[in-house]
């Protein structure tokens, strides 16, 4: 059997819209595990040790394992304490809580790296030390990670397509779907990988702007 | 928590902790020859060879492995690829490993100081002897926790081949989350495995980090 691309005619329009679900996925899990990141780094740091531990433990065992693991994890184990997600949101939700573990230890590093002169001095005027957290260091660590958080997110476009595996509709599955009907996986695998990098490229772009942007306001 | 379905459950989770030990040695062993070939074509002084290496490198790091798994995989026949899970696998993740390594390798040779090739080449050695004896052995050392990095990444790469049913650790975990309905039981199972799995890959490349630095 051998190649023949004019298959993908009749397939555009669902490809196209496997890339727009891709593209919202990773938007959305991409804010989802940005504000996660914060949020665990502010506990991962601050918090009592009785919950700090128990969290560190989760991180560990969220940094060590498979993120298709993790997907599993969440479908199903939602599903049994009977929270029946649609797969979109499960996903969504899967994606962000894997990659917020990973911002989580730049944003901890960012905030450690935030000059203690800084806490100091808030304390010194008189804000309490959550109030100099909330706005004298956070706003720092936030805006030094930006350029690494930007890697975590070219890589979360591309492990967005994991979620095609619980059935979420996204560029992936689109192509499963036409394959399914045309016999065809290699044009149509193809024609996916792509698109992926032509998203992927323009994400590449996006962020060497923002760094720029952040590089000049310096 | 059920102990009592653990015990039934671990000998099926520690033989497939074994394949995919086994996947991971040969993933990465692949994707260290595709990343040193990678680094070697990217420092060439071959423009074409250089472009060859740049362009490897931006489409598998542009596109994500399991498209490019499910390309070799169910694609490759109507090519004349015919390929098993396992073999497609090692070949696939093997190759998408070595476009990370490549830029690994790369970047640990072109650390090594400019000034240590230009005084090789001044007592008369060729480019390749300069490499040989005075580069390769300094950044050898340089690039030894980086790789580590990729191999630890490649380890949690290798649950892409579940979807294709190589009956490793995550493939293991989601066909007992479907017969038990017990997915955290599950998880926990797997995911200390593969911790154990990532924490010794991490012992030994720290050994080795130290003994390159004693060296």
């Amino acid at each position: 059997m051998g190649l023949d691309f004019s298959v993908l005619g009749g397939f555009w329009g669902l490809l196209l819209q496997g890339t727009l679900w891709t593209v919202a996925i990773t938007v959305l899990a991409g804010v989802l595990s940005y504000i996660g990141g914060v949020l665990f780094a502010v506990v991962a740091l601050y918090a009592p040790a009785v919950i700090r531990w128990p969290f560190r433990l989760f991180e560990a065992l969220f940094m060590g394992t498979p993120l298709l693991l993790q997907l599993f994890l969440i479908y199903f184990g939602l599903i049994q304490i009977g929270i029946d997600l649609p797969a979109f949101v499960a996903g969504v939700i899967g994606l962000g809580l894997h990659f917020a573990v990973y911002n989580s230890e730049l944003i901890q590093a960012a905030i450690l790296a935030v000059d203690k002169g800084q806490t100091e001095a808030a304390r010194t005027i008189g804000l309490s030390r959550w109030q100099a957290l909330r706005h004298v260091v956070i706003p720092q660590a936030v805006r030094a990670v930006i350029p690494p958080i930007g890697n975590n997110m070219i890589a979360l476009l591309k492990d967005s397509a994991l979620v095609s595996v619980i059935g979420v509709a996204e560029l992936t599955l689109s192509a499963q779907q036409a394959i399914s009907r045309t016999f065809r996986p290699f044009e149509f695998y193809l024609a996916a990988a792509v698109l992926y990098y032509i998203v992927n490229l323009g994400m590449e772009a996006v962020q060497r702007r923002i760094e720029r942007r952040i590089a000049a306001s310096r | 928590m059920d102990f009592e379905l653990i015990r039934t459950v671990f000998p099926f989770f520690l033989k497939a902790a074994w394949v995919t030990v086994l996947l991971s040695v040969l993933t990465a062993i692949l994707g260290l020859i595709c990343g040193s070939l990678g680094a070697a074509a990217r420092l060439s002084r071959s423009r074409v060879l250089r472009f060859l290496g740049a362009a490897y490198v931006s489409v598998f790091r542009g596109t994500p492995a399991l498209i490019q798994l499910f390309l070799l995989y169910f694609g490759g026949p109507q090519i004349g690829i015919q390929l098993d899970a396992f073999q497609a696998g090692v070949i696939g993740l093997g190759v998408n490993a070595g476009a990370y390594m490549t830029e690994t390798i790369r970047g640990a040779i072109i650390a090594v100081d400019r000034g240590q090739t230009e005084a090789a080449r001044t007592i008369g050695m060729s480019r390749w002897q300069a490499m040989r004896h005075v580069i390769l052995p300094q950044a050898m050392r340089l690039m030894i926790r980086p790789l580590g990095v990729n191999i630890n990444a490649l380890i949690k790469a290798t649950a892409l081949v579940a979807p294709i049913s190589v009956v490793e650790l995550t493939y293991t975990a989601q066909r007992y989350i479907g017969s038990t309905y017990r997915p955290f039981e599950m998880f926990l199972l797997a995911g200390i495995l593969y911790l154990i799995i990532i924490l010794s890959v991490g012992r030994v490349v720290g050994w080795l980090d130290r003994k390159a630095r004693i060296a």
